[in-house]
């Protein structure tokens, strides 16, 4: 396949940026998106060029590394699968492909295609975990009976990898799909129940804090999320929050 | 940590949101069963529209509270927009958003301002008159000389007739449009942002915030051609 690739290339983060134009060719069709960028950094090293810079680890569709906006849509126009999972079939001989980093006040630009996504870390150091060590102390897992339908519900929130595609797609830079995985992973079960309220307030809390823009359910986060999380997680989110800061006593 | 409460939270401003929206919505069902009148029964649309018109909780609780939800509803509407431009202060190159969202979800603000704009327009053409009769003028009789009974129903026709009456029926006609885009959200929207939704009832809530979207607009532009078409006649 031959191809026309534009680039965002940034130097660092106070760098203005702008979009570069590089042609590829020769690439399978059966390569992957990255291995597509691998390829196009080889040959910019052979010609000088500093090589496109852009995250990625286990490249098998489960660390949420791996970002990218490609083509207008967040890990490109595959459903249900991060960049790395992406292939140049989905793609034709010829094409245009515009490469840009996930855009949003709470994931500065690092260098061309990196973005620093720390901001989810300090969401959730909000309040993502429970206060108990689990470690050497753990339970028979049917010690606790928990309904099947709420234990496939917190395991399908708790799919979520957040790579931040989400917050990339959303047009209003919303994080809400993410944190709501966050908090419905755990307020669904029991061990998670108790500390439900003070769980929602802080992560929300520290998610507006943090710049983030408000949902208005478009569901474009739904759509584009590679582990499909569902904006049920948004509507749960809304309850326990509305709950936590009228209802409880937390503060 | 301290969290920022309901009221300045996100999740607030979404539910403020939400209820000004959910109250909008009844008050457009109540609207346009007044409206419907007017076509069904002359005689009851003149009753009903003096009463709403000179009932001192109408006019003096019910009213401002109406008014104070639209004021809300907008300028949280507005709020939400700044702030969420300014989450995103870089814009991308290529945004293929129709991939992944409607586009009434992603221009609520569009068709909302331009129903801002038509309710100018309603309020000049209405709700202006109706406070010079009353509060100026002090005529509070619901009376017009060389009418028989309550004056409501013929001026109503009056403001439709004529060639006048076919433009004005079409510029309602277009807010109308905007105002069934807006619902098609909007309707499935408030539930959502409440936290309602439901494995059992958020299907049957989507189709009718559909069907609302459609046919209250439908009507409310049906009555308008009525009485520009055969009242005016």
């Amino acid at each position: 396949m031959n191809l026309t690739l534009k680039i965002w290339r940034q130097e660092d983060s106070k760098a203005k940026g702008a979009v570069e134009t590089y042609p590829i060719s020769d690439i399978s069709p059966d390569s992957s998106f990255l291995e597509m960028l691998d390829v196009l950094n080889e040959s910019l090293i052979l010609k000088g060029i500093v090589p496109v810079a852009f995250d990625h680890d286990c490249r098998e569709g489960i660390c949420g590394m791996c970002s990218l906006y490609i083509n207008g849509e967040a890990h490109g126009p595959d459903r249900k699968v991060t960049t790395c999972q992406l292939h140049m079939r989905m793609f034709k001989d010829g094409d245009t492909i515009t490469i840009e980093p996930f855009r949003s006040a709470g994931f500065p630009v690092v260098k061309d295609l990196v973005v620093d996504r720390s901001a989810f870390d300090k969401i959730q150091q909000a309040g993502g975990y429970v206060s108990v060590n689990t470690s050497g102390n753990t339970q028979d897992a049917n010690a606790i009976p928990i309904p099947k339908r709420d234990a496939d519900k917190a395991f399908d929130a708790a799919t979520c990898i957040g790579c931040g595609a989400c917050v990339a797609t959303c047009k209003n830079g919303s994080a809400m799909l993410y944190v709501s995985a966050k908090v419905s992973q755990f307020s669904l079960l029991p061990q998670g129940k108790v500390e439900a309220n003070r769980r929602a307030l802080n992560m929300v809390g520290k998610m507006d804090e943090l710049g983030f823009g408000n949902c208005t359910n478009t569901g474009a986060c739904e759509v584009e999320c590679p582990k499909g999380i569902s904006l049920d997680n948004i509507a749960r989110m809304n309850r326990d929050f509305l709950k936590a800061s009228t209802v409880s006593e937390e503060k | 940590m301290s969290n920022s409460g309901l009221v300045k939270s996100s999740i607030g401003r979404k539910l403020v949101m939400a209820l000004s929206g959910l109250f909008l919505l009844v008050f457009l069902l109540q609207h346009l069963i007044i409206n419907l009148l007017s076509v069904i029964s002359p005689t009851s649309f003149n009753e009903v529209s003096h009463f709403m018109g000179t009932n001192g909780i109408v006019q003096f609780a019910l009213q401002p509270v109406l008014i104070g939800g639209i004021i809300i509803h907008y300028i949280m509407g507005i709020v939400l927009t700044i702030q969420n431009k300014k989450a995103r202060p870089i814009a991308y190159v290529v945004d293929n958003q129709a991939a992944n969202s409607s586009w009434v979800s992603r221009n609520m603000i569009f068709t909302g301002l331009t129903i801002l704009a038509f309710l100018v327009v309603h309020f000049i053409d209405f709700w202006i008159p109706e406070v010079v009769t009353k509060f100026v003028n002090q005529d509070w009789s619901g009376l017009e000389d060389g009418i028989e009974g309550f004056r409501y129903h013929h001026e109503l026709v009056g403001k439709f007739s004529g060639t006048r009456g076919l433009a004005k029926a079409s510029v309602y006609t277009i807010a109308f449009t905007f105002l069934g885009l807006h619902l098609a959200h909007g309707f499935a929207s408030t539930f959502q942002s409440v936290g309602f939704r439901h494995g059992k009832y958020t299907p049957t809530l989507v189709k009718i915030g559909k069907a609302y979207s459609v046919i209250v607009p439908l009507l409310f532009a049906l009555i308008v051609w009525f009485h520009a078409l055969v009242s005016a006649h």
